[in-house]
């Protein structure tokens, strides 16, 4: 009698550079199946067959942990290689240029645009659900339904630019996800928008596994 | 353009990390189970969850501690955790256990400056007040905070201390009515009006929730960013999507039900 073989649950690597809630995106994505640690040993993440980069917090304080750990340059050379990454809120406002939260302090500059605050007609921070405008299919909204709503947490938005996939209305259009690439990353929080989220967080899964096997 | 959704948020009394006080609706297998129901609610459309901590020992608080970390590895919307935070240490268990936001009452009375401490530790976006009024006799647009379930006077102005916990910090105010509480007679509009009107934060109204319309009342007369209920929702009489059907209806921007 053969045993089925058992599914190969993809490892995710998620960049712990120590500050913040980073479980809630660790949660997200071993509930959809992948094999997920939270951590920064070098050899894991370069093992890993996708790297997620979250972050709850301020700019300047979590681009200061990440370089205090070396990390800036671990997730600089996972993207380099072409590996799947994805940054989370902060995590995706840190893969920019740089931020007029902390004018001093430089961003990762994947994306070369500055990130600044939402308009001073709204309040801020935008604390609630809201709905993607999406501007271009892309396989990290695959799936979503007629309408997809997520979960906002933030006070500053990166500027627009082409690598724009999605956009939320709150005094006027905001960046809410960009993707270019192996690199994806969204403004809102996945990890905690219901049955919508953990679609998008599965998109990833899928994402990642598929570029392992190409790669294998 | 601005998309503002109002937020329906179920509130779950839990005591030594079981849910309790009669969660009744009809597919529920364990109606104590935490994760069961907040899946349920999720599952319903609830935008976030509060969870109020009523476990009476100090030495049992440990268990909320694992119902938040149970929670947040099955469950995946927000939410919040209120009762006996006296503590930033108390807030930093329940944050890294998965909670998004914590809510403080009595502390904050006490110790005004825990609302700073938690918000510069954390973040304003998990640091809610929980603010329980009762209307002063006699004096007309007047409301007084009290606390221990609306047994206690504090003497201090409600409107007063909602504005100081803005300055404080803090994210969010939870405001109940004790006056209405339990009443089902809908929210006290007037308090509910004058306290999202005396702060810019996003204010959740709770308290005398008894038919979907006094939902919509208390956004569209209340001025409330998020309404709150407990046992419209627990005893099966309404679901979460039956309530944002209604706000809908009334031109209430909500997150449509899945």
């Amino acid at each position: 009698m053969s045993v089925p073989e058992a599914p190969t649950r993809p490892l995710l690597a998620v960049l712990d550079y120590g500050i913040g809630n980073l479980h809630s995106a660790h949660k997200g994505f071993s509930h959809v199946g992948a094999d997920t640690r939270l951590t920064a040993d070098r050899g894991l993440i370069r093992e890993a067959c996708g790297v997620v980069l979250p972050g709850v917090g301020a700019f300047g304080p979590c681009m200061r942990a990440l370089r205090a750990r070396g990390l800036d340059e671990v997730a600089l050379d996972r993207i380099e290689a072409g590996v799947p990454f994805f940054g989370i809120c902060i995590g995706m406002q840190m893969l920019f240029a740089g931020s007029a939260e902390a004018p001093e302090t430089e961003g990762l500059g994947v994306f070369g645009r500055l990130v600044r605050p939402l308009p001073a007609t709204v309040k801020r921070p935008q604390i609630q659900w809201n709905k993607l405008n999406v501007h271009r299919e892309h396989p990290m909204l695959a799936d979503l339904g007629d309408e997809a709503w997520v979960y906002f947490v933030h006070s500053y938005a990166p500027d627009a630019g082409e690598e724009v996939i999605a956009t939320c209305d709150y005094g006027g259009p905001v960046t809410a996800a960009v993707a270019r690439g192996n690199v994806w990353a969204a403004q809102f929080h996945p990890e905690k928008s219901g049955a919508t989220g953990l679609r998008i967080l599965s998109n990833f899964v899928a994402f990642a596994s598929d570029a392992a096997e190409v790669a294998a | 353009m601005t998309v503002r959704a109002i937020r329906v948020i179920p509130c779950l009394d839990v005591d030594a990390g079981r849910v309790v006080k009669g969660v009744n609706f009809v597919d529920i297998r364990d109606a104590g189970d935490p994760i069961e129901l907040a899946a349920a609610y999720d599952a319903q459309g609830a935008d976030e969850l509060v969870f109020l901590d009523i476990t009476a020992s100090s030495d049992q608080r440990d268990t909320t501690v694992q119902m938040a970390r149970a929670v947040a590895e099955q469950v995946f919307i927000p939410f919040t955790i209120g009762g006996g935070i006296r503590t930033v240490d108390d807030a930093r268990r329940l944050l890294m256990a998965g909670a998004d936001k914590v809510s403080v009452m009595t502390a904050a009375i006490r110790r005004p400056i825990l609302v700073s401490e938690i918000s510069e530790e954390f973040g304003a976006q998990c640091c809610v007040v929980a603010i329980d009024a009762r209307r002063v006799e006699g004096r007309d647009g007047a409301f007084e905070v009290y606390t221990h379930g609306g047994r206690t006077r504090t003497g201090i102005d409600a409107l007063q201390w909602a504005g100081e916990v803005q300055r404080l910090g803090a994210g969010e105010i939870l405001l109940t009515s004790m006056d209405a509480d339990g009443t089902k007679d809908g929210f006290d509009i007037p308090l509910t009006a004058a306290v999202t009107s005396a702060v810019d934060i996003p204010v959740i109204a709770s308290g005398g929730v008894g038919t979907l319309q006094h939902l919509v009342e208390g956004v569209t007369q209340g001025g409330a960013d998020a309404v709150l209920a407990a046992s419209i929702f627990h005893f099966g009489e309404y679901t979460v999507a039956d309530a944002k059907r209604v706000l809908a209806a009334n031109n209430v921007t909500v997150r449509p039900p899945l």
